[in-house]
């Protein structure tokens, strides 16, 4: 099939982008669509000119790493499918396809479709985690953990930390995002003790970063590659209100480390 | 090169316990006055990374990623091993040792492979403390499965998404550490030289991917965790970032290389569709739990699976191996599929492939508990073929996934250069000559949480090291050499593009050093390794600059270290004149096709010390004793 595709081009971070045209010819249907990229950079390299720069890893959809806004959509029109697990039998001969780094005052571009997603990794570092140094642990049965329990943690502990849900969001927030990980924590026993400095620490990272508010939107849910659901954002409010009324003068003493 | 492996004395369970008394330590208040580096972020890197710092030592630690969450460890799907016998059918700390012995067809270091079992459980332990959200039953308790080379369930995993979620675990850890400030992260930053002075590894240089930048890190003790070098066959089931570039440094400042030739093979992976083929995706050996693997018995059938009945099906690996059955070890499994193929009886448009087959199981189980098993496994397969492995069998083929050889390390994983470590799947230590499934996981973090922060306390305690200036003449030169190497790979400006090159390099390795080797066609491919490369010096182009995100160049220096690597790996599967595990040679084999060892010549790691581009390396044995274990012909029928 053959196809036209727009892609933002930019330099760097420093310098404007715009959009450039590439006609993308002989693409099979069975290619991924970073697949259909790589024939398409194959072909620029060849003629001499700069390949598009875009992020990409594992290619199996786990990494988190590749992500890109195809006609507007995070990871395509495919749903719960990441951007290289997309295939080019959900495009149609002919079809004009625009692709764009995700949009999000957070995530500054640095080349390309290459974003800094940097701000995630703050989040995380600022209480996305449970306080247990090498060496410190019970016998692993010694703490039986509800299967129900488990399960809703799993769920929300499969975000792939792609940054979808901010791109799709109209207010770039980074709610989804936050929220899969002080759900996942917060389910399980072992995640109690630090329960509530823990969402007062990442909302205030979450906060301190250029992500906007959540208004209720939910396009997040709908981005998500891995089927995160908003109600992890009712447990995380439901975390942060019950932490204001019990916690506070203690997390404040703290300083919002989050006890780390 | 000294090899001596300085494995303990003692009897074989006692050897880790009196190793860590024996071990010197270092006083609290001192740790904050060392420094290490630690390379990589997977399980090894950031559970590495993530123990040096908690315990004090200021800990600095890369990765090529734009995240560490990102390492490769994330996409390891089915389990994780421990010899926790939760489940009462007999395993314990000593079975899963032998296992581990046995799955490596008798060539990895006992000891070695003995303290990994024996840490198997903490690590399960560590993992649920961390969060980690690991499949229970209805009581609350940890659930397991089977896995291949095993006839216990001692596999824990959290859906098909184990690596994942270990590594979630790990990386949370480390940035706990990085919030503590106890860890600087450099992400976007890659490796691309050692800096060895005076004998001893002091720091590293590496490009900021960003920037473009070439900056020198100096520390106390450097740690290698990288991964695999897998990617040499371009088709594979890694990453497109791994790389081999960190080692293969390392080697050339003087690290011994062990046992390259020990490539993985996976049984079961999605075919190859067609040239556009970027890289393989792995369908989870859990599967095979559930999955039957049969070829039509006639040559050429081209009807489909549903049309071929019963009788006329081969359910070849429960035929050949009863007692495991589709469960036998992967480089056996992987074998037997190419042996089928290879008689005219693959299926799919390319005949290389095999049919992995849930009927019978869905039949017996119920969609809805097969979903739940593997709900996420079925939906990728479905994604990426468009097929329904519900309805229709999956088709699978074998593709490269693992690499058991590696840097050589001692027990206390130090590398043949002082002050270097090396952990996790980039040292050649604990599978020997073929990784059961389930055990690269366990490896990576024994190695991470529970190994290095003894073993690098005992060397910073027993090491005085003067600080290292920054114009030390080695560093200068080798700053010098990244900048050079930059430059030199830009001012190409062939006609051929890096990733033409790493495909032809792939189907080299693929075709003369694949799943069956012997003498002929490995000679045949060390030949054509060199022209490649020399025609990649003269003939390559690396569009862009140096000093902004490129990632042709990137590319470019992987590969090239690639082209040699892999010309390596040729000649230590020609050295090693037998068949064990995954290195099958042809001319090795028992009257029914199985891999034939010869311990009288073999029972030994061979280790290559580079001499210098020009030159042929030397290759090196550590021999292997086995004291406690006697070494048996590996049967699974």
């Amino acid at each position: 099939m053959n196809l036209t595709l727009h892609v933002w081009r930019q330099q760097n971070a420093r310098t404007p982008g715009r959009f450039v045209t590439y006609e993308a010819h002989d693409i099979s249907p069975d290619m991924s669509f970073l697949e259909m990229l790589d024939v398409v950079n194959e072909r620029l390299i060849e003629g001499g000119e700069d390949p598009i720069a875009f992020d990409h890893d594992c290619r199996e959809g786990i990494c988190g790493t590749c992500g890109v806004v195809v006609n507007g959509r995070p990871h395509g029109p495919r749903e719960r499918t990441t951007a290289c697990q997309l295939h080019m039998r959900s495009f149609a001969d002919g079809d004009s396809i625009t692709i764009e780094p995700w949009r999000a005052k957070a995530f500054p571009v640095l080349k390309d479709l290459i974003v800094d997603r940097g701000a995630l990794d703050r989040i995380i570092a600022a209480g996305g985690f449970i306080s247990a140094p090498i060496g410190s642990a019970p016998d692993a049965n010694a703490i039986p953990v509800r299967k129900v329990l488990a399960e809703l943690s799993m769920d929300a502990a499969a975000c792939i930390g792609c940054g979808a849900c901010v791109a799709a969001c109209p207010n770039a927030s980074a709610m989804l995002f936050t929220a899969a990980k002080v759900s996942h924590l917060g389910l399980l026993p072992q995640g109690q003790p630090e329960r509530f400095d823990r969402v007062r620490a990442m909302v205030a990272q979450m906060d301190a970063e250029a992500f906007g508010s959540c208004t209720n939107h939910e396009e997040c849910e709908a981005a998500c590659p891995k089927g995160i659901t908003v109600e992890t954002i009712g447990r995380m409010n439901a975390d942060y209100v019950m932490a204001s009324l019990t916690v506070g003068r203690r997390a404040a003493r703290l300083g919002d480390s989050g006890g780390g | 090169m000294n090899l001596d492996p300085k494995v303990p004395s003692g009897p074989l369970a006692e050897k880790w316990s009196k190793t860590k008394f024996d071990y010197k330590l270092v006083n609290p208040s001192n740790k904050r006055k060392y420094s290490v580096i630690m390379v990589g972020s997977g399980l090894a890197g950031a559970g590495g990374a993530a123990s040096l710092a908690e315990l004090g030592y200021y800990v600095k630690c890369f990765c090529y990623q734009d995240s560490p969450r990102r390492a490769h460890s994330i996409a390891a799907q089915g389990g994780i091993n421990a010899a926790k016998n939760y489940h009462n059918d007999g395993d314990s700390v000593w079975r899963l040792f032998y296992d581990t012995v046995k799955g490596g067809d008798f060539r990895a270091r006992e000891a070695n492979v003995y303290r990994l079992a024996e840490v198997s459980n903490s690590i399960i332990d560590q993992c649920a403390a961390l969060g980690v959200p690991f499949a229970r039953e209805y009581g609350g308790l940890l659930d397991n499965r089977s896995f291949g080379g095993a006839q216990v369930s001692r596999t824990f995993y959290a859906r098909g998404q184990t690596g994942q979620q270990l590594l979630l675990g790990a990386y949370q850890a480390l940035e706990r550490q990085i919030g503590r400030g106890q860890v600087q992260m450099f992400t976007r930053h890659e490796m691309q030289e050692l800096i060895v002075v005076d004998g001893r590894a002091r720091g590293i240089v590496v490009r900021d991917m960003v920037t473009g930048a070439v900056e020198t890190h100096l520390a106390d003790a450097v740690c290698l965790a990288t991964g695999g070098y897998g990617n040499v066959y371009f088709l594979s089931t890694y990453a497109k970032g791994c790389n081999g570039t960190a080692i293969w440094r390392a080697y050339k400042k003087g690290a011994g290389f062990a046992n390259p030739c020990f490539t993985q093979i996976h049984p079961t992976c999605i075919p190859v569709t067609g040239e556009h083929q970027s890289k393989l995706t792995l369908m989870s050996e859990s599967l095979r739990n559930d999955g039957r693997i049969w070829v039509p018995k006639k040559q050429g059938d081209t009807r489909a699976p549903g049309d071929v009945p019963e009788d006329e099906r081969d359910y070849y690996l429960e035929r050949k191996y009863p007692s495991y059955g589709n469960l036998a070890p992967r480089d056996i499994s992987s074998r037997a599929a190419k042996q089928v193929c290879d008689e005219g009886r693959g299926v799919g448009a390319t005949g290389l492939g095999v049919y992995l087959d849930f009927a019978e199981s869905i039949g017996r189980l119920g969609e809805d508990t097969i979903r739940e098993k593997y709900g996420n496994l079925f939906e990728m397969y479905e994604r990426i073929t468009a097929e329904d492995p519900y309805t229709v069998p999956m088709r699978i083929f074998p593709a490269t996934h693992y690499t058991m050889g590696g840097l050589w390390v001692d027990y206390n994983l130090q590398s043949s250069i002082p002050g270097l470590f090396v952990l996790g799947e980039a040292n050649f230590s604990d599978h020997g000559a073929n990784r059961l499934g389930a055990s690269a996981l366990m490896q990576g973090l024994a190695d991470g949480y529970f190994v290095i922060p003894y073993t690098m306390g005992d060397y910073l305690a027993r090491t005085k090291q003067a600080p290292l200036a920054a114009d030390h003449p080695d560093v200068r030169a080798a700053e010098a050499a990244v900048a050079g190497r930059t430059q030199r790979l830009l001012g190409i400006k062939g006609k051929r593009t890096v990733t033409s090159f790493h495909r032809a390099l792939g189907r080299i390795m693929w075709e003369h050093c694949g799943m069956a080797r012997n003498a002929a066609d490995l000679k045949a491919g060390l030949a054509k390794i060199p022209p490649l490369r020399e025609e990649f010096w003269r003939n390559v182009t690396v569009p862009g600059s140096g000093d902004e995100i490129n990632q042709s160049l990137e590319m470019a220096g992987r590969v090239a270290d690639f082209l040699e690597l892999g010309e390596l790996i040729i000649r230590d599967a020609l050295e090693r004149d037998e068949s064990c595990g995954c290195h099958f040679r042809e001319e090795h084999q028992t009257p029914d096709g199985e891999a034939l060892r010869d311990d009288q010549r073999f029972t030994h790691v061979a280790v290559w010390e580079y001499q210098g581009d020009a030159a042929t390396p030397v290759r090196h044995q550590e021999a292997l004793t086995y004291e406690n274990i006697q070494l048996a012909t590996r049967s699974y029928k």
